[in-house]
């Protein structure tokens, strides 16, 4: 994490090993290639697409006839990347082409590894170079090269000759994200142990965390407010069911806290107090961590607790004025 | 201005957990297939394809529609997408019939779809992201203290959430389609399944489904050669406000009372109870329904429970006013199609295309569908007449 | 087909990284522009919202959900999204207004790209099973059509650096513009390929930033009394994902969606075209039967800066601002979405 005075960045990654299910003609095209052979699938006009579509880009209808095709073909198209990215199936340079296999009508998408941009020309012939072990996946060719090109590995038998009906996806994108102009200065006052939340200058609401702007307003909101550590609970709820990417172990009882001065709640959770004792219009003080486990986070606060002051009647929540100031 | 329009075909796929033995692309295809094969219609008799479904990160398939082109037919013709959040489904059908009523075209296909079994549902939703100021809790994080808040104001039996969680159940077992099949369901059994967010239990929070819902929508002239009698859209409608603001009321947001008085308004619903002969409504947590019911008008607030209480709402017990007699989506979740199916479900009542399910004599109702932190909302109101 | 006026537009100078102005940051100053054009204060003064964005660009689901909060919908407002560029959210009010129930709608788009790597975001645009897990990217595709088109001869690399002079240079009467500067072809063709046959120039930039726009009945421009453009016809259309299926030297997306909105009505004056690359400025150029005469992108195109999602509004909005200017009488502006120009959107605008 990197900081300034105005920007807070923070890189992160959105990703998911996602399950598809192919069902039977993208099953069947990848069955083949586990066994490494090429397959498309017959149009309704009698051409051979490829890789096999599920439904015909003119007709629209469901296509079922498959037809082998030659794991060598000729390169309709392609381009070279000099500096392959990350994701890339390649490291080294490479190109993407669209080949026409021999028995195919169409072109399909795959990579070509010949080197050298020099060595790429339209019209070239390549074949297929089989990955050494196959599993069912676009990735069984391990891209295509030059037809004259001597392939020397080792081919081992496929693991299985179950037809597929599943595949993994990885997807995983990362991101740089930068904190709104509002979150960001809420976050150094959080770091520096302050609650400070903005008023909107039309409807005097005091919102915390800010965002910026009053929603109900529309309108940009720049005076910043310093609130106190007090807050009554609005609503709550017990979860007792982990949640993906949370940390803490239920159960535990997380609410909607109002903190006093403040007119919008915001969930935090909250302890040292049994759950079934937990009720609207209670008292509350934010725990905050020790200072040297401070950051740019609304987890310096541990979490908050209970205060013995009299319960806030219902009509009152969100319109306390903040006395502790 | 505005040109009639009628739904003349609705399809679906069934609900489960995981439809393993189909792409994303044959999901969607076997609702569209449906949908025409119902309107009695091929591939060339659709002007365009609208398509909804929630965020893309469920499937991990940026704008799948693109992809979906050909699945739908729709090589040459227009196709837009939609995603309004959870409302997307009901959004979707709006806009759908917003090319027809516009007089611009003559007949669409809509279709939404969401398969969910890809990946996760609570993780799709909640993301991490850095310096997000709120606790990931998951929607009934979310939503549970809003609940709890109902109960507080209305003075609400702590079993009226399972009252409905036992009742969109039995619904859904008359409904081959619905992906929770609990004929045998009891209360006892809702009461004593796992508390998930308190208050709200593991029954009466909706399942995780794949599944798509697609419809044909058709002008005035096109719906009268149709094979099955078509549902006439009387009334659309949709609101939004804002998620987070000071003041805002959670319980029975503005958003929803302000959308159900514009679509009955457009439909000539004075009373919605008497009015409306069934209601497929977006009951995701089994304590919506009262809060809905006292939303749209059927009940006064505070009220609503005594009217789901009373068996008002289930086709069971013989009530007046059936709320989801297709199971809602207490019993199928696939959450982009699941407010379609609200819309599709109230059109199949009033065309008396419902099945087991159907209310005996339906001619009007109401589909229905809300999203984001209950803040987008659609409705529409369809009738077995024209005006 | 009623007309439909475009009284108001604004956009955001297209910058690399916006850095740390979130949606609202990002949507409010435009939305203020358009308001105070228009004469009205918020989108309660409008009879429907609708805006268009893509929650992975910045990796956020819902990212268009915090976009509301720029709208002051309270009391709420009716309101809609498209996972889409703003410009199919324009043609969704358009059917609203044909349909009667709008007389008024305001449109946004916006977009945050430059969190993410946006050429390996959207190669999760393709077909999922036999693309998206290889990672190819759009720019490769966008390659692999300009060599199909170098190579049967139909353009040189020296029309795509052509296209390329002219947007810079046209950039530089545009201060939205990010990318800018007077460049000789052969300046441009000296430098080194990037994803050959394509260099760097060839390709769009990537920008963050947002734009508005409001459009009315005729009846409403005038009781508003402001100047206006008129949306004389509208189409869209997507064609086939199995890219092999296609010529990539045509679009007939555009084709047909260019003859339903009746580009050959009436002589062109002036084309903005979202041609994310240089050699599709030509694809387009072709499929809409645009001539010598039709001035191309004055605003420097896409090529200038690109704000997915955006940046197709903001060809409508314009070409419709050089009309309400009196720089032209009659205009076409086009959106895309899509490898290779999968989907496409025409509008044909005229003067009053």
């Amino acid at each position: 994490m990197s900081s300034s005075a105005e920007i807070l960045s923070q890189a992160f990654t959105l990703g998911y090993t996602y399950t598809r299910s192919t069902g039977p003609i993208v099953g069947q095209f990848l069955t083949s290639l586990r066994a490494r052979k090429m397959v498309g699938i017959k149009a309704s006009d009698g051409k051979v697409l490829m890789p096999p579509v599920e439904f015909d880009p003119i007709s629209a209808a469901a296509l079922t006839e498959f037809v082998d095709v030659a794991d060598a073909g000729v390169v309709k198209t392609w381009c070279w990347v000099k500096e392959p990215r990350k994701a890339h199936p390649s490291d080294k340079p490479f190109a993407w082409a669209m080949i026409q296999l021999d028995g195919a009508d169409t072109p399909m998408l795959h990579w070509v590894d010949a080197g050298d941009e020099a060595a790429m020309s339209t019209g070239m012939r390549v074949k297929v170079r089989w990955a050494e072990e196959t599993k069912g996946l676009m990735s069984d060719v391990n891209g295509f090269v030059p037809e004259a090109v001597a392939l020397l590995g080792e081919l081992k038998p496929a693991t299985s000759d179950e037809q597929i009906t599943g595949m993994e996806a990885p997807i995983y994108l990362t991101y740089n994200f930068t904190a709104g102009k509002a979150t960001a200065r809420y976050l150094q006052s959080m770091k520096k142990g302050k609650l400070v939340g903005q008023r909107c200058p039309n409807c005097r609401n005091v919102y915390i965390p800010p965002r910026g702007s009053c929603a109900a307003c529309g309108v940009p909101t720049e005076e910043e407010v310093t609130l106190g550590n007090k807050a009554t609970v609005e609503s709550f709820t017990i979860v007792y069911i982990p949640i993906p990417g949370n940390p803490i172990k239920p159960p535990y009882v997380i609410a909607n806290l109002v903190l006093d001065g403040a007119n919008l709640s915001f969930l935090h959770l909250l302890s040292e107090c049994k759950n079934e004792e937990v009720r609207i219009g209670m008292r509350v003080e934010a725990l905050w961590k020790p200072e040297a486990e401070w950051g740019y986070a609304m987890e310096n606060i541990q979490y908050f607790k209970p205060i013995d002051e009299p319960d806030v009647p219902v009509d009152q929540i969100g319109k306390l004025i903040d006395e502790g100031r | 201005m505005a040109q009639l329009a009628a739904v003349v075909g609705v399809g679906q796929t069934k609900y489960k957990t995981k439809r393993k033995d189909v792409s994303i692309a044959g999901m969607v295809r076997e609702a569209a297939v449906n949908a025409l094969e119902d309107a009695g219609l091929t591939w060339n008799d659709i002007d365009a394809v609208i398509i909804g479904k929630a965020p893309d990160m469920f499937e991990g398939v940026i704008m799948p529609e693109l992809y979906l082109t050909d699945a739908l037919g729709c090589n040459g013709k227009p196709m837009l997408r939609v995603h309004t959040a959870g409302s997307v489904g009901g959004s979707t059908a709006i806009v759908a019939a917003t090319y027809v009523q516009s007089g611009v075209f003559k007949r669409i296909l809509t279709v939404s779809f969401e398969k969910q079994s890809e990946s996760n549902a609570m993780w799709a939703l909640s993301n991490p992201q850095p310096f997000s100021p709120h606790l990931n809790a998951g929607a009934g994080g979310y939503f549970a203290p809003i609940i709890r808040e109902y109960m507080r104001r209305s003075n609400a039996p702590y079993d009226a959430g399972i009252k409905v969680a036992v009742k969109d159940r039995l619904h859904g077992a008359k409904n081959p389609l619905a992906h929770l099949q609990l004929p045998e369901i009891t209360m006892k059994e809702v009461e004593d399944s796992p508390m998930l967010w308190e208050p709200l239990r593991f029954l009466e929070a909706c399942p995780s489904s794949d599944g798509a819902c697609a419809m044909v929508i058709a002008n005035e002239e096109l719906a009268a050669k149709s094979p099955r009698k078509p549902a006439w859209i009387r009334g659309a409608a949709m609101r939004s406000e804002p998620t987070m603001y000071a003041g805002r009321e959670q319980v029975n947001p503005r958003a929803g009372i302000d959308c159900a008085k514009d679509v009955y308004a457009q439909a000539g619903i004075h009373n919605p109870r008497k009015d409306l002969d069934c209601a497929e409504i977006y009951v995701p947590f089994s304590w919506y329904e009262p809060m809905w019911l006292e939303n749209l008008g059927f009940a006064d607030e505070g009220k609503g429970w005594e009217l789901t209480m009373s068996g008002a709402t289930s086709l069971t017990e013989g009530g007046d006013i059936p709320w989801n007699p297709s199971g809602g989506v207490l019993c199928s979740n696939p959450i982009g199609a699941s407010g379609m199916i609200r819309f599709a479900e109230a059109a199949q009542q009033v065309r008396g295309e419902a099945g087991d399910h159907q209310v005996d004599g339906a001619k009007t109702a109401l589909g229905h569908a809300y999203g984001g932190g209950a803040q987008f909302y659609s409705m529409w109101v369809v009738s077995s007449e024209k005006a | 087909m009623r007309d439909v006026a475009i009284v108001a537009f604004a956009q955001s100078n297209c910058q690399r990284d916006a850095g740390a102005q979130n949606e609202v940051e990002l949507i409010m100053p435009v939305l203020t522009e358009v308001f105070k054009q228009t004469g009205i204060k918020s989108a309660q003064d409008v009879d429907f919202t609708c805006s268009g964005s893509c929650d992975y660009q910045q990796g956020a689901a819902f990212a268009f959900v915090a976009g509301v909060d720029a709208l002051g919908a309270v009391p709420p407002i009716k309101e809609s999204h498209v996972e889409m560029d703003a410009a199919w959210a324009l043609y969704e009010a358009w059917l609203k207004i044909q349909m009667g129930t709008a007389e008024s709608a305001l449109l946004y788009g916006f977009g945050k790209s430059s969190p993410g790597e946006l050429p390996i975001v959207l190669s999760q645009q393709l077909d999922p099973y036999y693309l998206a897990p290889l990672w190819v990217d759009t720019i490769a595709f966008a390659a692999m059509q300009a060599r199909t088109m170098l190579d049967s001869g139909e353009i040189t690399e020296a029309d795509m650096a052509e296209v390329v002079a002219r947007s810079r240079n046209n950039a530089l009467k545009n201060p939205h513009a990010q990318l800018k500067g007077d460049q000789t072809v052969a300046d441009l063709l000296k430098e080194a390929t990037y994803v050959s046959p394509l260099r760097r120039h060839d390709c769009c930039p990537i920008s963050d930033g947002a734009c508005a726009m409001i459009i009315c009945t005729i009846e409403k421009a005038e009781e508003w009394g402001k100047p206006y453009a008129i949306i004389k016809g509208i189409d869209h259309r997507i064609e086939t994902h199995h890219i092999g299926s296609r010529d990539l030297s045509r679009s007939v997306s555009t084709e047909i969606a260019g003859k339903a909105a009746g580009v050959a009505d009436g002589p062109v004056d002036v084309a903005e075209l979202y041609a994310p690359f240089s050699h599709q400025e030509i694809i387009l150029k072709k499929a809409l039967g645009l001539g010598d005469d039709t001035v191309i992108n004055p605003s420097g195109g896409v090529l200038a800066g690109n704000v997915m999602m955006a940046s197709g509004l903001s060809r409508i909005g314009e070409v419709a601002m050089r009309i309400i200017r009196g720089e032209a009488k009659r205009g076409v502006a086009h959106a895309t979405s899509g490898p290779c120009l999968q989907q496409n959107l025409i509008t044909v605008l005229e003067a009053k």
